[in-house]
C-alpha cells in the first residue's frame, strides 16, 4: 500500500468519452499527480467504512487524502435534497440535476485534488448515475455521452452484496428504506420492502453490464467490514503492482 | 416515449405545436413571443408560454451559485439543461399531447450558443439535449449587435457577471466583455441557423410589422379548418 502512488509522476489524466467529445476541452494542459480511487456499491455496502478504513491507512502512510462523493457539492447538494422531496420530478432531471452536481465536484475539488498529488477517495462516481438512469428507462448510450466529460479513475471497486443482506444492514442503520434506494419513484411494488429488493436486485444486474464496460474490480461484501477492507486491501496492490 | 430533437411533433404523433423565439438578448423576441401569445389566446386556442431558466426548482440553486462567480462552463451547461429538463418533462412534452400551443422564450439553442461560447464542445451540448424535440417553427431574431445594445443599456444598465461573459475573461469592462461575449453568440446562432431551420425575422424592422411576419408563418401550422376562417388580421 505505502507504494500507491510511488511511481506514478506528472502525467495528463484520461478522459472519457470519444475522439469527436469527450473530457473537459477548456481546461488544457491538465497535468495531474494524484490518484483516483472510487468505491461503488449499493446504500448500505459499507463503502463509507470501508473508505473510512483506507483513508486512516493512507494518512497512516503518508499520502494527503480527499473524501468525495455524490451529493456532496456545496453548490447543489441541497437542491437534490429538496428535490427528492418532489416526487414528481421526471427522470432527465434527476439525472441532469445528478451530472451538475457531479460536474461541480470534479472540477471544484477532484481535479484540484489530482493536480495537487492527493489520493482522492470517491464515494460513488458516474456508475451509480449511470446505473440509475439506465433502470429508469433511460438509454445507455445518452448517460454514456453525458458523462464523457468524466475522468477516467485510476481504480474503481464494486463493494458486491447480496440484496437480502443489504436490507438487514439497512434496518440496522436506521429502521426504515430510503424513497430513493427502494425504487419506489418507479412504481415496482407498493410493498417497500419488494420494492427495495427489486431495485437493488436491477441495479447490481446493471452494475454487471457497467462492470465489463469500465472494467470495475468486484469486491464481495457479504462479510464483515475488516474482511472486505482485506479483500479491498488486497485488490489496491494488485492493481497497483500492475500500475508502478 | 422516446423522443428526438432531429424529429418533429408530427413525426411523433403529437397534436400540440411548439413555437420557439431565439435571438441575443434586446433582439425583442420575448416582446413578438407576447404578442403571438395574446393573438393566439385571443382566437380561441390554448396556450402556454415558458421561459429559459425558469423552474423553481434549479432558479435557487442556479442564483446561488451565480452569485459565488464559481460555476465552470460544464456545471453552468448541465444546471440549465436541468432547468430545461424540468419544464419540458413537467410542462413542455404533457402540454404538447394535450393539444397546446406551446411558445417557449429561448429552447436548446439557446444552450448551444451560449455554451459552445463558453467552452463546452458543441457535440456534447447536442448530445445532452437530444431529449428533447424540434419545434414546428424557431424564429431567429437577427439584429445588428449596435442595435441590441442600445436596447438593452438604455433599459438595463447594471449587467450580471454571468450575463455579461465575464466568466469568459473576454475584457475587464464589463460592457466591453458583454458585447464581445454577444457577438460570439450571434455569431453561433448564425452558424447553426440552416441546420435547425430558422426562421430568420428583420428584428430592425417595426415591432407590428414584425409580427405581422410571424403570424403568418404560424399560420400555416394551424389546426386545417381554422386555417381558411378570417384569423384576426394584424392591424
Amino acid at each position: 500500500m505505502a507504494d500507491l502512488v510511488r511511481g506514478i509522476k506528472n502525467r495528463k489524466p484520461k478522459w472519457y468519452g470519444t475522439k469527436k467529445f469527450g473530457g473537459l476541452p477548456y481546461i488544457k494542459d491538465l497535468e495531474i499527480s494524484g490518484s483516483l480511487i472510487v468505491i461503488e456499491g449499493p446504500d448500505a455496502s459499507g463503502r463509507s467504512t470501508q473508505i473510512e478504513m483506507l483513508t486512516a491507512k493512507l494518512e497512516a502512510d503518508g499520502y494527503a487524502v480527499l473524501n468525495t462523493g455524490l451529493n456532496r457539492s456545496d453548490l447543489i447538494s441541497q437542491g437534490i435534497l429538496e428535490a427528492k422531496r418532489n416526487v414528481s420530478l421526471g427522470k432527465r432531471t434527476l439525472a441532469l440535476f445528478y451530472a451538475a452536481d457531479f460536474a461541480d465536484q470534479l472540477e471544484q475539488k477532484i481535479i484540484p485534488a489530482l493536480q495537487a498529488g492527493y489520493v482522492v477517495l470517491a464515494d460513488r462516481y458516474i456508475y451509480t448515475l449511470m446505473a440509475r438512469n439506465t433502470i429508469r428507462g433511460i438509454k445507455r448510450k445518452w448517460s454514456n455521452d453525458l458523462f464523457s466529460f468524466a475522468l477516467v479513475p485510476d481504480m474503481t471497486f464494486y463493494i458486491d452484496v447480496d440484496p437480502y443482506t443489504l436490507v438487514h444492514r439497512v434496518f440496522e442503520k436506521r429502521q426504515s428504506l430510503d424513497y430513493y434506494e427502494s425504487g419506489a419513484d418507479l412504481g415496482i411494488s407498493d410493498d417497500m420492502f419488494e420494492s427495495f429488493i427489486i431495485y437493488q436486485q436491477k441495479l447490481a444486474k446493471e452494475f454487471v453490464v457497467l462492470k465489463k464496460k469500465f472494467n470495475l474490480t468486484l469486491v464481495n461484501g457479504n462479510y464483515s467490514a475488516e474482511e472486505t477492507y482485506k479483500r479491498l486491501e488486497k485488490q489496491i496492490s494488485k492493481s497497483l503492482s500492475k500500475v508502478s | 416515449m422516446s423522443l428526438s430533437a432531429k424529429k418533429t411533433l408530427k413525426n411523433h404523433g403529437i397534436p400540440g405545436k411548439l413555437i420557439v423565439v431565439e435571438g441575443v438578448d434586446g433582439s425583442g423576441k420575448s416582446t413578438q413571443l407576447r404578442l403571438l401569445e395574446k393573438w393566439l389566446r385571443y382566437n380561441g386556442f390554448e396556450v402556454f408560454r415558458t421561459e429559459w431558466n425558469s423552474s423553481n426548482m434549479v432558479k435557487s440553486i442556479t442564483s446561488k451559485g451565480k452569485k459565488k462567480e464559481n460555476l465552470t462552463p460544464t456545471t453552468f451547461s448541465l444546471l440549465h439543461a436541468t432547468d430545461f429538463a424540468d419544464r419540458f418533462e413537467r410542462n413542455i412534452l404533457p402540454l404538447l399531447r394535450a393539444g397546446y400551443f406551446v411558445l417557449a422564450d429561448r429552447y436548446i439553442y439557446t444552450a448551444y450558443a451560449r455554451d459552445v461560447t463558453r467552452g463546452c464542445n458543441p457535440n456534447w451540448v447536442r448530445k445532452v439535449y437530444d431529449f428533447a424535440i424540434k419545434p414546428d417553427v424557431a424564429f431567429y431574431f437577427r439584429v445588428p449587435l449596435d442595435t441590441a445594445m442600445d436596447r438593452i443599456l438604455s433599459g438595463r444598465p447594471k449587467l450580471k457577471f454571468y450575463e455579461a461573459g465575464m466568466d469568459l475573461n473576454l475584457s475587464k469592462d464589463i460592457y466591453d466583455s458583454f458585447r464581445i461575449f454577444q457577438s460570439k453568440i450571434v455569431d453561433q446562432y448564425e452558424e447553426m441557423s440552416k441546420r435547425e431551420d430558422f426562421y430568420i425575422m428583420d428584428a430592425t424592422k417595426q415591432i407590428q410589422e414584425q409580427q405581422k411576419v410571424m403570424r403568418e408563418r404560424v399560420r400555416k401550422i394551424l389546426p386545417k379548418k381554422l386555417k381558411k376562417k378570417t384569423v384576426m388580421e394584424v392591424p
